[in-house]
């Protein structure tokens, strides 16, 4: 035992896997579906496949979004020692395949936020019915978004079912999945506690289909609104708990949010990296040296702007691979998981548009997908928790603040 | 004699401090002492305290080994890790007391007084500072290299106070380095007593005082004569300078580039100037200048391999990382409860944003700091190439370090500002360790 902060041993195959998968699979497209917005990456669908049986093959741990996990996965190691589990393997491989294309890697089928959550919090019952299909996560409102507790969605219990009405925006994948996870109040006036989560068919008439979003970038992602009206769903669709418990419930939804804030985080060490790669070479065409070596301020400008950068996106990387171990190894890790998003969320965008400074019109140009990158770059900024918000949930740990005292 | 009995006494107590510190840490009842905390225990028990004074000794082999001792590579199991072993917890727990027990008590005085306690100098050397990279065959505390456990003592010490921590790890740095590189006429000549009870004043002298200064790019020159060689340049900010023995310095070998050599402080033409400076002051920095000093042929460290030299440079820069972190972490532990208690408008100001954020930002900042210095300094005791990593500590503790001093200030307001509290020598030290080179070393 000892220190150690580099990619495990064991999962440096799935390292490789995910990125020959994102260099053949994912480039080769990237701009395709970006010009193409709300086309549906049929590419996708043998790679689900192939993915599917690589995870049944075992070790890999899962390649994409919906793989975070409550626990790390033992495989074989000996208790009482550290794990390097499921939420470790999904970062790493997310950081290869989003260095290919962010938006590609949120359409995977089968891999959407909504499977997070289930395989999180459902029973065995749920898990069996809504287990291999594609869930997708419907949280924001018009009037609710990073304050996801003022959400207006009701749910009213009518017999043996629930009946969903209200309205909800931004589901990644909304169009494409076979469900969708939908937070709703069972009685506004209880506030936090009164928030449940269910799963609604995709099918299901009451759940319309208002618009898909035209966006700045992870274009190849279709992004929904949905109008929820008198959508009617099983009673056993409510993930977890259907009391209206004063404490802990929120919490607990909130608690999914650990396991997926550094994977938001590991999309955009893979972007910004493919972004500082492509400078590095773009630097050294140009006749830029770079001495990691010698201080920065004896060298070009270009050199220096490179470094600064490249040791920023490690801060990342490594903040991100620390969260991910604590998850594994089942200590609580929501200050990690917020530093890691707050840090890799800024970075990413940082970077990207830094490289393109570097780059000039190559940089901003169509021709290469330095721009693209940049755009995709903005939306890990804010989705699953935006930069403000991370910086409020660290400071409230840190300071020991409730939310009411330090809004 | 009063003197030299009222250093012994505190010594001793220290010594007793000590031992109480590794008897009541829980590991010592699980798993029983290992090394290499039983070998400091060892040594903080040792019976005979002796006298302060740092009179030039003749460095001189007792005994001769026939080749050097070296150090293992540590192992890894392959999985990604972040929890120091038991010895390692135990360590950073010792010093970390010490840190808060010893140096921040003295840390303003010192600060003021441009110099380190001797006291607490000899206090330190008693803990076995000198000998945590030192192989036990030679009368070290380790077998495998250890310069992750050093990264986690010296963020701890700096985490009681950077300039007095500057002072006391720079003989380490100078027994370590002799450790790696040293050959057996080197290590036999100048290993013993830096495990033994007198451990000499040593520092590690790269810097030197120009504008955009590069450390593989050296104005002293060493000059080949009569199979020695002759130094002549002057060295920066050299830790203890003063009251050192010996120093390794950097130099430039003519046709073949930067090496070491082993300088005795009283070879002829060796200076030694005070050089105060904006932080560490309480390391007593000082100028060494090398006026055509004549040294022997053994006075080369690794052959003069560029390589050695490198690996030099870049575990000193592990080193300021460990001091770094280490105040940066003080600056973060002080100003948490500062703006929990301090009220403007009617209210803790840590219910603003603006200064909450703050506090979050220099909490990620320092922790990314702390994990790029980890992998690098993890990596260097796996014999794995390391350069790079280090290069990215670096230059992560150098920029958001002085970042996180100035906030710190800043979140204190004028409060900041004043000797009163501790957190304008915490900006002065986050500037000072962001541009310091050799020095110190893992």
């Amino acid at each position: 035992m000892s220190i150690n902060l580099e990619i495990p041993r064991k999962f440096r195959p799935l390292v490789r896997q995910t990125r020959q998968v994102a260099e053949n699979v994912f480039r080769p497209v990237s701009r395709k579906y970006d010009r193409e917005e709300h086309a549906y990456p049929k590419e996708l669908d043998m790679l689900a496949a192939l993915i599917k049986g690589m995870d049944e093959g075992g070790g890999t741990g899962g390649a994409g979004a919906g793989a975070g996990s409550k626990n790390g996965s033992t495989n074989g190691e000996v208790p009482g020692t550290t794990k390097n589990g499921a939420n470790l393997a999904s970062a790493l491989s997310i950081m290869e395949l989003c260095w290919g294309d962010v938006g590609l890697l949120l359409s995977m089928p089968g891999q959407g936020l909504g499977n997070s959550a289930i395989a999180a919090v459902a029973n065995e019952i749920q898990l069996e019915s809504y287990g291999g299909r594609w869930a997708a996560m419907a949280i924001t409102e018009p009037e609710a978004g990073s304050d996801s507790a003022a959400i207006r969605a009701t749910a009213v219990l009518d017999g043996d079912e629930y009946v969903l009405n209200g309205e909800k925006i931004y589901v990644t994948s909304g169009e494409r999945a076979d469900l969708v996870v939908v937070w709703a109040t069972l009685d506004r006036q209880q506030g936090r506690a009164a928030i449940k989560s269910f799963v609604v068919e995709r099918s299901n008439p009451g759940m319309k289909l208002i618009r898909l979003e035209h966006k700045l970038g992870i274009r190849a992602s279709d992004t929904a609104a949905f109008s929820l009206e008198d959508c009617r769903v099983p009673k056993d669709a409510l993930l977890g708990d259907p009391e209206i418990k004063p404490k802990g419930g929120f919490a607990g939804v909130m608690q999914t949010f650990d396991n997926t804030r550094p994977l938001v985080a590991a999309m955009a060490i893979g972007v910004a990296r493919a972004a500082l790669e492509h400078t590095r070479d773009a630097l050294k065409e140009a006749g830029v040296e770079i001495d990691s070596d010698a201080p920065a301020y004896v060298q070009t400008a270009a050199a220096a702007e490179l470094l600064d950068m490249e040791a920023d996106f490690e801060s990342a990387r490594l903040l991100t691979m620390q969260a991910c171990w604590m998850a594994d190894n089942s200590k609580p890790n929501s200050l990690q998981a917020s530093m890691a998003k707050a840090k890799a969320g800024r970075m990413g965008t940082d970077v990207c548009l830094r490289c393109i400074a570097l780059c000039g019109a190559a940089g901003i140009g169509e021709g290469e997908l330095l721009e693209k990158w940049a755009r995709d770059a903005k939306i890990l900024d804010i989705f699953e928790g935006t930069q403000q918000i991370q910086l409020l949930i660290i400071a409230r740990q840190l300071l020991k603040k409730t939310s009411a005292e330090l809004k | 004699m009063a003197v030299t009995m009222n250093v012994a006494d505190r010594t001793l107590g220290l010594s007793l401090r000590a031992l109480n510190l590794f008897a009541g840490s829980e590991l010592v009842e699980r798993a029983g002492l290992r090394k290499p905390a039983a070998r400091l225990v060892e040594r903080a028990t040792r019976d005979g305290i002796k006298a302060a004074g740092t009179a030039s000794r003749t460095f001189t082999a007792a005994t001769r080994l026939g080749r050097p001792a070296r150090l293992r590579a540590t192992s890894s199991s392959g999985l990604f890790d972040l929890t120091p072993d038991d010895d390692q917890q135990m360590l950073r727990d010792t010093f970390k007391e010490f840190g808060a027990g010893e140096l921040r008590p003295r840390a303003q005085a010192a600060d003021a007084a441009c110099e380190a306690p001797a006291e607490l100098i000899d206090q330190a050397a008693e803990l076995g500072l000198t000998m945590l990279g030192v192989p036990e065959d030679l009368g070290g505390a380790v077998s495998e290299r250890s310069a992750m456990t050093t990264v986690l003592v010296a963020e701890a010490l700096a985490n009681g106070d950077a300039g007095l921590a500057t002072a006391i790890l720079a003989p380490a740095g100078v027994a370590a380095a002799l450790a790696l590189w040293g050959d057996a006429d080197q290590q036999s000549t100048y290993l013993p007593p830096f495990v033994g009870d007198d451990v000499p004043g040593a520092a590690l002298a790269l810097m030197e005082t120009r504008a955009l200064f590069n450390p593989f790019s050296l104005q002293t020159i060493a000059r080949p004569k009569d199979g020695g060689y002759v130094l002549s340049g002057a060295k920066a900010l050299v830790p203890g300078a003063a009251k050192a023995e010996l120093f390794l310095v950097g130099a430039q070998l003519e046709g073949k580039g930067p090496a070491l050599f082993i300088v005795e402080s009283s070879a002829a033409g060796v200076f030694t100037e005070p050089e105060p400076a904006m932080g560490l002051r309480a390391a007593a920095t000082a100028t060494l200048t090398l006026a055509e000093v004549e040294l022997p042929g053994m006075a080369l460290v690794g052959g003069g391999d560029p390589a050695v030299y490198a690996e030099c440079v870049h575990r000193a820069r592990l080193a300021w990382c460990a001091v770094a972190v280490g105040t940066a972490q003080a600056v973060l532990d002080h100003v948490i409860p500062y703006v929990n208690e301090r009220k403007a408008f009617g209210e803790p100001i840590s219910h603003r944003q603006a200064v909450a954020f703050a506090v979050s930002d220099i909490a990620i900042e320092l922790q990314g700091m702390r994990l790029a210095l980890w992998r690098a300094a993890s990596l260097a005791d796996r014999e794995k190439p390391f350069a790079k990593e280090a290069a990215v500590a670096r230059h992560l503790c150098a920029t958001k370090g002085a970042v996180i001093g100035s906030q710190g200030v800043q979140l204190l307001g004028g409060h900041g500002y004043v000797k009163e509290y501790p957190v304008e020598r915490w900006f002065r030290d986050l500037r000072a360790t962001g541009v310091m080179e050799g020095a110190l070393l893992v």
